[in-house]
């Protein structure tokens, strides 16, 4: 028999199994979700709600779908957070400028309470990449945040007001097209396809009979 | 967090690891695998599937719950909307906010056609979000298109249409690129080489990836660029029909404001459906790794303007889907866990096949070693599983290869107190891909519904019967890219004539004169779950 709890979703009381995600608690007491539900899996931050445990001072912020309901929780959603992502042109911006102080300006109004880190679900050291930015040392800001889902817990709980997930994607973004070692291969296949060079290959062995084709799949060499 | 029982497997496979670690496990031969597919894989049983009683592939199979929404009701029937209200009149409507319709979105904006990119939920809610393993691309000197060509049309099992897997594999290195210039953080070498492994069915490692966050690292930096360039994208709004003008050109569609339920009209000159898979439809009964939003919806709007399916019976079931625990059944696993070396085990220790067999073989075997050959470890609800032996990988690349290669795994199940560095997990196949969809030429274009342009998992035959791994996040960004060009190039060569919703009412006239009777609506937009409560009544 499943152990059934009481929690109160959105102010209201129900009695769900224990066992259930918190988003899967929400649809058993009855709602279909259309905000506040993506991926089901952890990787897109849609679904980021808000909660104590009744009687306790804490609140608490994680992902509904990885985290499981305990008797008691009472659950807010954040369902739509207003962010302030700044727009560039990634031709034309360089990693050589201060362009993360210049669109980014309040990242210098850290005051180091360190409520962003404390609040990821997904356990990055959110104030250290925010720090990383804030020196222009971008690579490491990008390392930091690569794992960022963009739930935006972290700017609810910033009293600096930072969008720490725009930050995080512009270092990124700033790393992988100019900081990032250039691939020389991936340039000369480039030009070369641009040139055509591989096209004959190509249309002869489309062009062959299905047999011959189907034969030399089942004796491809197989790289080690 | 394992049950006693389970733990008690997890010695049988400790015992056999050092042997296993560097043996060479055979690999299946073409007539072994059709054996083995015939009888053990989904898309060959007979129940499940269902006739299409209208439309242009009457006469063919679909998944029952597919044809269901086919043949269903229109969310309009019995409603008028005022096609002479436009509310927005736009060169370019792109349906759907994942890879393909950003992708498309990006191209079609650099073209210089007026776009509105319009999604269900939020822009980036999308399987490519979740696509953990990588994107192919034939960029290394051992490689080439044709060599790629050949891994993914067998792979397929030879029934690819050749004029659209070949523009796949000539333009993957282009995508690789475009990708790499947005500022995609590609897992390389000092030397600025590529990182590239192994996928199933793969002849040549030329799978790129960004740890396993792939899907999720790419489709952030194409909604982020869709975003600076200040194209007009609305959220929580689905498109529940498509607009034709007199000639039958795709001239728009009908949206509902998913918060507040009411409609809107877009007019459009050309419109790209970019709306992804089916793994919400739970096919079989199936768990799924798909996107909560993943329910054919594209299907079924260019269905009813008549734009013909191909291979809609062609279901991709995941291998490695989460079997345990339960808060993440069904999840997915990504193929990278066995590029990188685990194998499959079952109960005793036992390797029962080559790791990198393609991936409806890898099911098969799965469900065989499960069901006939009683090898599964017993999992949840009376199911079972089989190992997928996680902690190779560090043994066979060193301690930390884990860490710094499957990041995503390593946390997902690190929240349910399993570390698969030190202990195996359990899995079972999940719904993952449709292989089939809207047929397209390789311009994008439908084959018979002039301005409807369709790109990503939504399109069939790029992939044949069965996709490789890598090669979705491949055709999301070259399909993409092409629908956005060609749908903007005939935006401007188009006159929209006198916008029409007759198809609606025609479609309905086809499904009485066949006798189908349905209470059904599509599309359908979300699934319903309850998580074993009795439905109330609402």
């Amino acid at each position: 028999m499943q152990e059934m709890v009481e929690v109160f979703l959105l102010g209201k009381k129900y009695t769900v199994p224990e066992e259930l995600t918190i988003m899967d608690a929400m649809e058993y007491a009855g709602y279909k979700l259309v905000r506040g539900c993506g991926c089901r899996s952890g990787f897109c931050g849609a679904c980021a709600v808000v909660y104590r445990i009744k009687g306790t001072t804490e609140i608490k912020v994680c992902l509904s779908c990885q985290t499981k309901i305990e008797a008691g929780m009472c659950v807010g959603q954040i369902v739509s957070y207003p962010t302030n992502k700044r727009t560039f042109d990634i031709e034309e911006i360089k990693p050589t400028e201060n362009i993360m102080g210049q669109l980014y300006p309040e990242i210098y109004s850290c005051i180091g309470c360190n409520a962003c880190t404390k609040g990821c679900p997904q356990g990055i050291n959110v104030m250290q990449y925010i720090a990383y930015a804030q020196r222009g040392e971008y690579e490491r800001c990008a390392h930091e945040s690569f794992d960022c889902v963009g739930c935006n817990i972290c700017a609810s709980r910033c009293p600096a007001q930072i969008t720490h997930s725009a930050v995080g994607l512009l270092a990124r973004r700033l790393t992988g097209k100019y900081i990032a070692p250039q691939c020389e291969h991936l340039e000369e296949r480039v030009k070369e396809i641009e040139d055509g060079k591989w096209d004959p290959e190509l249309e002869k062995l489309i062009a062959k009979p299905m047999e011959e084709i189907q034969d030399l799949y089942n004796h491809r060499e197989i790289e080690k | 967090m394992y049950t006693q029982e389970m733990l008690d497997s997890i010695k049988n496979v400790e015992k056999t690891r050092s042997e296993r670690l560097h043996a060479t496990l055979r690999r299946m031969d073409a007539d072994e695998k059709d054996k083995l597919l015939q009888e053990y894989h989904p898309d060959y049983r007979t129940t499940g599937f269902k006739d299409i009683l209208v439309g242009p592939n009457k006469g063919q199979k679909a998944p029952s719950e597919l044809t269901d929404l086919l043949q269903a009701h229109s969310r309009l029937t019995g409603k008028h909307v005022d096609l002479d209200v436009v509310d927005y009149d736009v060169d370019v409507l792109i349906i759907g906010g994942g890879g393909a319709g950003s992708s498309a979105a990006i191209e079609a904006d650099k073209a210089g056609a007026k776009v509105l990119q319009v999604t269900k939920l939020r822009m980036g809610d999308a399987n490519t979000m979740m696509a953990e393993g990588g994107i192919q691309g034939a960029d290394k000197e051992n490689d080439s298109p044709a060599i790629h060509y050949l891994d993914a049309l067998g792979g397929g099992h030879f029934s690819n249409r050749p004029e659209l897997l070949s523009r796949l594999v000539h333009d993957g290195p282009l995508a690789i690129k475009w990708l790499s210039d947005l500022g995609v953080m590609f897992d390389k070498k000092p030397d600025g080489t590529m990182i590239t492994t192994h996928g199933g069915g793969t002849s040549r490692k030329r799978m790129h990836a960004a740890a396993d966050y792939s899907g999720a690292e790419i489709m952030r930096v194409v909604r982020d660029e869709v975003q600076n360039r200040g194209i007009t994208t609305i959220d929580f709004a689905p498109a529940i029909e498509l607009i034709l003008d007199e000639e039958g050109k795709a001239s728009g569609a009908v949206l509902m404001n998913f918060d507040t339920g009411e409609y809107s009209v877009v007019k459009a000159k050309t419109v790209i459906i970019a709306t992804g898979g089916a793994g919400r439809l739970h096919y079989q009964g199936f768990p799924t790794s798909n996107h909560y939003g993943a329910t054919a919806d594209g299907l079924v709007l260019g269905y009813r303007v008549g734009a013909e399916l191909l291979y809609q019976d062609a279901i991709q079931y995941h291998p490695t889907g989460v079997a345990y625990p339960s808060q993440i059944f069904g999840a997915l696993v990504t193929e990278k866990v066995r590029s990188l070396g685990a194998q499959l085990i079952n109960r005793d220790g036992i390797a029962f096949m080559n790791p990198l067999e393609t991936r409806d073989v890898a099911a098969a075997s799965i469900i065989r070693e499960c069901s006939t050959n009683k090898e599964g470890i017993p999992a949840l609800d009376g199911g079972s599983a089989v190992w997928l032996d996680t902690p190779m990988i560090d043994e066979l690349r060193g301690e930390g290869t884990i860490e710094k290669g499957i990041p995503g795994m390593l946390r997902m199940y690190a929240k349910f107190d399993i570390d698969l560095r030190k202990q195996p997990i359990l899995v079972y196949p999940t719904l993952h891909y449709q292989n089939g969809g809207l047929l397209i030429h390789p311009d994008g274009e439908t084959t018979n519904v002039k301005n409807l342009f369709v790109a990503g998992e939504a399109v069939g035959g790029i992939h044949g019967k069965n996709r490789l791994m890598g090669n979705s996040l491949l055709d999301i960004i070259v399909f993409g890219r092409i629908a956005g060009k060609s749908a903007a190039a005939r935006a401007k060569e188009t006159k929209t004539g006198k916008l029409t919703l007759a198809h609606v009412e025609k479609f309905e006239k086809s499904l009485a004169d066949a006798g189908v009777e349905t209470d059904k609506v599509s599309p359908l937009l979300l699934p319903t779950y309850t998580h074993g409560r009795a439905p109330r009544k609402s």
